[in-house]
C-alpha cells in the first residue's frame, strides 16, 4: 500500500514536471497563432484572451496582399531547395571520397576538413560580402547557395554513412564495368537517400530560417527570404506597430517548416544527433 | 667518376619514384575529384577570406580605396573598446546564465523520457522538440509580446495578481533573463533530443545494478549515468557556448528598438558588435579586428572547457 502511493505521488510529480515544460515550449505558438487571429485591441487585454469572439483573417489577408508575403514565401522555397539539393550532392560525393578510397594525402585533406569547421562566420563574414559586392552577386540567391554547396559538417554525416556500405556491393558493380562515378550515382546515392533526407532537413531548415548572411545580401524587397521580410517588417512598424499582422507573418513562416517536422520527425531526429553522438 | 654515376642513378630513381607518384594519383583520380568542390569552395570563400580579414584587421579600411596599413592602432583600440569587451562578457554571462541550468534541464528530461515509466513518449519529445525549428526572428518577436514591460501577456499575469509589472526588456538584468527564456525555449529540445540518443547507446544495465546496491535514482544519474554521458554532455556545452556569443537573430527581433542590443548594450554579443561596425559603420578594418580577436578568444574557451571536461575522466 504504501509502495502504491510513493509510485503514484513519483508518477504525478513526473508527469506535472513534463507538462509544466510541455505547456512553456507550446505557449510562444498558441499566443502567436492567437494574436494573428484578434483584433488588435484584445492582444493586451487584461485578463489575457486566448480564443475570442472577434477573432478574424484580416491580418493574413492584409499580409498576403499588400505584403506580397506569396512572393517572399516562394523566394524562401528557392533558397532553401536550391542550397539543400547543391548541398546534399556535394555532400556525399565528398563523403564518397572519403568513405571508399584509399588516396595520398587523405589524412591531411580530412583534417583540414574538420578544421574548418571551428572557424566562426563573424571572420569570414566582411570579405565574403566584398567578395560578393566585387563578383555583382549581391541581390541574387546565388550567394546564398554556391559558397556553402559543399558543408564540412555535412561530408563528414556523408563519410559516416557510406562507409557502413559493404565493400563487395562496390567491387562487383566494378567487375561489371561500372564506372566510380556511374557507382556513386547508381550505387551509393539509393543506399544512404535516408541518410540524405536526415542531412537534406537540416539544410533546409538552416537555409529557411537564415537571416545574417542573407540580410547583408538581398537589399530588394522583390527577393526578401522571410526572415528579413518579417525583420523589415518590424522596422518598419516601430511606433506604430500592427502586431496581428507581424504575427501572421511569423505563422507563414513557421508553418511549411512544422508540417515538414512532423511528416519527418524520425529523419530529422537522426540527422541531428547523428553527428553528436558519434562524432 | 663513379660518384656521378651514383648520383645520376639516384636521381633517376628519385624521378621514377615521383613519376609512379604521379602515376598513382592520376590512376586514383577519382576520390580526387569527388572530394575537390570543398577545398575549391573552401579556397574562394574560406581560406582567402580568412588572409584578407587578417590583412584588414591591420587597416582603417571603409569598403573603397587602397589597403593602407596603420599598424597596429586596431588593436591597441579595442583594448579600450568598452562595447566590444561588454559583448564578451555578456556572452560569458549569458554562458553562466542559461547553459548550466539547460544542460542539467535537458538531462533531466532525457533520462525520464528513457526510463520506461512514462507513456507518451513520442509526445511529449515532439512538443519539446518543436520550437527548435522555428524562426529566431519569429520567435523572438513572440517573446517581445509574451515579455513587453507595458501590456507583455507576462506582466498583465502578474498584474492579474496584484504584482507590479516587470520592466523585462528595459532592464540589463531583465532583458538577459528573457533572452536566456528565449534561448532555452528554442534550443533545449535540441539538446535534450542529442542527450537522449547518447543515452540510448549506454546500457540501462549499469543503473539498474547500482540501483539494486541500493543507490538512490539521484545517485545513480549524478555519479552514473551523467559520467557515462561525459563526450555527449561537452558537445552540447560547446555548442552552447559558442552560441551564446553568436547571438544574432533572436536579438535583432527581441531588442528591435535597440537595434538589437538591448538596454546599455546589456545582450550586445561580438557577432553583433562586428556586424554593427561593418554595415552600419563602414569600419571594415576595425570590424575584422574585432572578429579575429573574438576568433582567437572563443577558440581559447573552447579548449579550456575541453580540458576541464577531460580532467574531470581522470
Amino acid at each position: 500500500m504504501n509502495k502504491k502511493i510513493t509510485r503514484l505521488l513519483v508518477d504525478i510529480l513526473l508527469y506535472g514536471f513534463l507538462i509544466v515544460i510541455s505547456l512553456y515550449m507550446i505557449l510562444p505558438f498558441v499566443w502567436m497563432i492567437s494574436s494573428s487571429l484578434k483584433p488588435e485591441n484584445e492582444i493586451f487585454s487584461i485578463p489575457p484572451i486566448i480564443i475570442s469572439k472577434n477573432m478574424t483573417l484580416e491580418a493574413y489577408k492584409t499580409v498576403v496582399v499588400d505584403g506580397n508575403i506569396l512572393r517572399i514565401l516562394l523566394n524562401t522555397f528557392i533558397v532553401a531547395a536550391g542550397a539543400t539539393i547543391a548541398r546534399l550532392f556535394f555532400c556525399s560525393l565528398g563523403g564518397f571520397g572519403f568513405a571508399k578510397y584509399k588516396f595520398i594525402g587523405k589524412g591531411p585533406l580530412f583534417a583540414i576538413l574538420v578544421a574548418t569547421l571551428v572557424v566562426p562566420f563573424s571572420v569570414t563574414l566582411i570579405p565574403l560580402f566584398v567578395i560578393m559586392a566585387k563578383l555583382k552577386w549581391t541581390n541574387t540567391f546565388l550567394p546564398l547557395i554556391i559558397p556553402g554547396a559543399a558543408s564540412a559538417f555535412g561530408i563528414f554525416f556523408m563519410r559516416q554513412y557510406i562507409s557502413t556500405i559493404n565493400n563487395e556491393l562496390l567491387d562487383s558493380a566494378r567487375i561489371d564495368g561500372a564506372g566510380e562515378f556511374t557507382i556513386f550515382l547508381r550505387i551509393i546515392l539509393p543506399i544512404v537517400s535516408p541518410g540524405m533526407t536526415s542531412l537534406g532537413l537540416i539544410f533546409f531548415m538552416g537555409a529557411w530560417n537564415d537571416f545574417l548572411w542573407p540580410l547583408v545580401i538581398l537589399k530588394k524587397p522583390d527577393l526578401f527570404t522571410l526572415p528579413i521580410a518579417i525583420n523589415q517588417m518590424i522596422q518598419s512598424m516601430i511606433g506604430r506597430p500592427v502586431y496581428s499582422q507581424q504575427m501572421a507573418a511569423a505563422v507563414i513562416s513557421i508553418i511549411p517548416l512544422l508540417i515538414i517536422f512532423l511528416v519527418f520527425q524520425r529523419r530529422f531526429v537522426e540527422g541531428i544527433t547523428a553527428g553528436a553522438v558519434k562524432g | 667518376m663513379k660518384k656521378k654515376n651514383q648520383d645520376k642513378r639516384e636521381e633517376n630513381i628519385d624521378q621514377s619514384q615521383k613519376k609512379s607518384l604521379w602515376h598513382e594519383i592520376i590512376k586514383a583520380r577519382w576520390p580526387y575529384f569527388f572530394v575537390s568542390p570543398f577545398y575549391f569552395l573552401f579556397l574562394i570563400f574560406g581560406a582567402f577570406p580568412l588572409v584578407f580579414s587578417f590583412i584588414l584587421s591591420f587597416t582603417a579600411w571603409k569598403g573603397t580605396g587602397p589597403l593602407v596599413f596603420n599598424n597596429f592602432n586596431n588593436y591597441k583600440l579595442i583594448l579600450s573598446d568598452k562595447v566590444f569587451w561588454q559583448s564578451m562578457e555578456n556572452g560569458l554571462i549569458l554562458f553562466f546564465m542559461y547553459v548550466p541550468f539547460q544542460t542539467l534541464l535537458a538531462c533531466v528530461l532525457a533520462v525520464i523520457l528513457n526510463s520506461k515509466r512514462v507513456k507518451w513518449f513520442k509526445f511529449f519529445r515532439t512538443v519539446i522538440f518543436m520550437p527548435y525549428i522555428s524562426s529566431m526572428i519569429a520567435a523572438g518577436f513572440v517573446f517581445q509580446l509574451l515579455f513587453g514591460s507595458r501590456n507583455g501577456l507576462f506582466n498583465s499575469i502578474l498584474g492579474f495578481f496584484t504584482i507590479p509589472p516587470i520592466p523585462w526588456l528595459d532592464s540589463v538584468w531583465g532583458a538577459r533573463f528573457a533572452l536566456c527564456a528565449l534561448i532555452i525555449w528554442a534550443w533545449l529540445g535540441y539538446n535534450m533530443v542529442i542527450i537522449l540518443a547518447g543515452l540510448q547507446t549506454i546500457s540501462s544495465e549499469l543503473t539498474e545494478a547500482a540501483m539494486i546496491d541500493g543507490a538512490n535514482p539521484a545517485q545513480a544519474f549524478f555519479l552514473i549515468t551523467i559520467p557515462l554521458l561525459r563526450p555527449v554532455i561537452l558537445f552540447c556545452v560547446i555548442t552552447s557556448t559558442i552560441g551564446s556569443f553568436n547571438l544574432f537573430g533572436e536579438l535583432m527581433s527581441l531588442f528591435h528598438a535597440t537595434g538589437g542590443v538591448g538596454p546599455l548594450n546589456a545582450v550586445i554579443t561580438p557577432l553583433l558588435a562586428v556586424f554593427g561596425q561593418a554595415f552600419h559603420n563602414f569600419k571594415l578594418g576595425y570590424a575584422s579586428t574585432q572578429a579575429y580577436v573574438y576568433f582567437l578568444l572563443i577558440f581559447m574557451v573552447a579548449l579550456l572547457q575541453l580540458r576541464f571536461f577531460n580532467k574531470e575522466v581522470d
